[in-house]
């Protein structure tokens, strides 16, 4: 089952693209919708490793002798011919097989999608089965191939018939623009999409830093002062741990808080006002108070 | 085993636990020992190594999937440290894909593909099938009748590079001479190839076009056949009329049989586009389209079949009644099997 994000914040594109996913588990996972950039990169990185690795394996063909251009000895030839059947059978591969084996596969994405983090995953939220993979990547003859080929053929000199065709195709390439999902049509037909695939690391844990609630005391009027929001960009901030972003946040909150601050101790500072806030903000979440931002 | 052992000694229990001043990091490192080891688990099955994982690992894996969506589902409820909120989600999200990602790879999925899979999609899409077929017997009469009308149609209908002599009126021991054989098998590998990879294009093509409510499959496969209509007459004019049929009917009954399938795929998905029923179009769609796909791969095999049965034995095997048979043969072969091959049980989860 997926549903819109309920939650639509900031109107950025990032929360255009949220969508949520349910598990079998009952548990609601956020999923973000590929943006059409990331996936057009992910197709022209996959062209380009497809004609790559036709133009080495061309050479390397070359290179041994069989030069694939004096086409005359290749009646006679018997080796040339194996060569031959191998070269078209490799084209068709290229064209269909590279696809379906690389989505197929335990990542469901192309070398391309990997590289820029996008997978196939099916959109009713069940598994992705081949039978989906298989039909999204016929339907992209339709709308990668064919247009190629027929720019490439010059197929717009051929009149009134060009045109009807070009628009035709263009309807099948554009085709992502004019829905929610960024679907192209060998999705709609599959049943699937293309989203985010993040791996992120564990950080560290926030709070093991000496723990200074006794140098550092903060009243409940001080830590109502921020919300949620604050709480993560300064989580942001001690993590990054740029001296000149510490100066600032802590010079920012000690004049919210109406505090003096000695040179150099800002990090101390900060880590300890975290670990106050957060501790506040959980203990109120706790009992079901929940505070977005400082304006709420 | 040693790998194992050593795999283990990578994850570091965490640091002292008490010394956390924060309930929700307690909680977090209380757990994350599982999660990473869910993590490393997930990475061996993404890197499609699942042999790297130790039988103990893989026995928990649910265990641990399960653990770790039940943290994520506690920690948004009580810690606002979105760093590891965030880590839990590209886990849980990665685990998921794993857990319900595809089952089976291509090989697996082929032998039940074979084994039945296909011919119960065919079976299925029945009343598309009948459709293309009537589409493409009307096609076949209306290239006859038009070239029985007037013989310029022929030339408007055939591509030159196609027609290669046979025209209206040609000298008949001509035309008998295009049905002919290859005096042996040199060359005829490329050809088979060729002919495979150009004919699953057009395939494809019916396929991918019957997207737009099946009608340009429909002009596909009418034209297609009023070609092979128009060929007909010319050869029936020249008395050629069995030995054509017979010289087609090698390849042609599993070619044709390809085309077919592939106009009903498109057909199937274009009409389901129109007519979704009670289900919401997107839902009937990606059924549709599921089941069209399984009839287009098999159409691919069929053509290996027909590339072949073009390239060697049509060029090998001259006279007519031989390549009757071995083109009824093939089209009982595809029948039967189409109509009897029994669906492949479900597996079970």
């Amino acid at each position: 089952m997926t549903t819109t994000s309920p939650a639509t914040r900031l109107g950025d594109g990032a929360s255009k693209r949220a969508r949520t996913l349910v598990t079998p588990e009952g548990l609601a996972l956020p999923l973000t919708v590929g943006s059409k950039g990331a996936r057009a990169g992910a197709l022209i990185l996959d062209l380009v490793i497809l004609l790559v690795g036709t133009i080495i394996v061309f050479v390397a063909l070359y290179a041994i002798g069989f030069g694939l251009f004096d086409l005359e000895a290749s009646e006679a030839n018997p080796v040339m011919q194996v060569v031959m059947i191998v070269v078209i059978l490799f084209g068709f591969l290229a064209r269909y097989g590279y696809f379906l084996w690389f989505e197929l596969g335990p990542r469901a994405a192309t070398p391309g999608k990997r590289l820029v983090g996008l997978r196939v995953a099916a959109r009713d939220g069940g598994r992705l089965t081949a039978e989906m993979v298989i039909a999204r990547n016929l339907v992209r003859d339709a709308e990668v191939f064919l247009p190629a080929f027929f720019l490439l053929g010059g197929g717009q000199e051929a009149g009134i018939a060009g045109w009807a065709a070009f628009i035709w195709l263009a309807v099948f390439v554009l085709f992502p623009f004019f829905n929610r999902d960024a679907l192209r049509a060998g999705d709609l037909v599959a049943g699937t999409w293309v989203v985010e695939a993040s791996r992120l690391k564990l950080k560290d844990a926030m709070s093991l830093a000496p723990d200074r609630a006794d140098t550092y005391r903060f009243g409940e009027a001080e830590l109502a002062v921020y919300g949620e929001h604050e709480l993560q960009v300064l989580e942001k901030v001690l993590r990054e741990d740029r001296p000149q972003a510490l100066r600032e946040v802590a010079e920012a909150i000690t004049g919210k808080i109406g505090w003096q601050l000695g040179e150099g101790d800002e990090r101390e500072f900060l880590e300890a006002f975290y670990a106050a806030l957060r501790g506040h903000l959980e203990g109120n979440m706790r009992f079901g108070k929940r505070k977005r931002d400082k304006f709420s | 085993m040693v790998l194992a052992l050593f795999r283990k000694a990578e994850i570091e229990p965490p640091a002292d636990i008490e010394a956390a001043s924060l309930r929700s990091d307690r909680f977090r490192l209380e757990r994350e020992v599982d999660w990473k080891r869910l993590d490393q688990i997930v990475t061996a099955l993404e890197k499609n190594s699942p042999r790297r994982i130790s039988d103990k690992d893989l026995l928990e894996l649910p265990v641990l999937y399960r653990k770790a969506a039940s943290s994520l589902a506690v920690a948004r409820e009580t810690s606002l440290d979105a760093a590891t909120l965030a880590y839990l989600e590209s886990l849980v999200r990665r685990a998921w894909f794993q857990v319900y990602g595809p089952r089976i790879g291509l090989f697996g999925w082929l032998r039940r593909f074979l084994g039945g899979g296909w011919s119960a999609a065919v079976r299925a899409i029945w009343l598309d099938i009948c459709i293309a077929l009537a589409v493409m017997v009307a096609g076949t009469i209306v290239g006859w009748l038009l070239v029985d009308q007037d013989e310029r149609w022929y030339y408007s209908l055939v591509p030159g590079a196609m027609a290669d002599g046979r025209a209206p009126g040609a000298d008949p021991d001509m035309l008998r001479e295009t049905l002919g054989t290859a005096e042996n098998a040199d060359g005829l590998g490329v050809f088979a190839a060729y002919l495979f990879s150009n004919n699953t294009g057009v395939c494809i093509m019916a396929f991918a076009l019957g997207f737009a409510f099946g009608v340009p499959t429909l002009l596909l496969l009418v034209y297609n056949l009023s070609l092979l209509g128009a060929m007909v007459w010319v050869f029936q004019e020249a008395g050629l009329g069995l030995d054509f049929a017979a010289w087609l009917s090698v390849h042609g009954t599993t070619e044709l049989g390809a085309i077919m399938l592939a106009g009903a795929a498109g057909l199937h998905v274009g009409r389901t586009m129109a007519f979704p029923g009670d289900r919401s179009i997107l839902a009937a769609m990606q059924s549709a389209g599921v089941r069209a796909a399984q009839v287009m791969a098999g159409c691919t095999i069929m053509l290996i079949v027909a590339g072949l049965l073009e390239g060697y034995a049509r060029q090998l095997v001259g006279d007519t009644p031989s390549r009757l048979a071995i083109g009824g043969t093939m089209l009982t072969l595809w029948i039967v099997y189409f109509a009897a091959m029994p669906a492949p049980r479900e597996r079970e989860t």
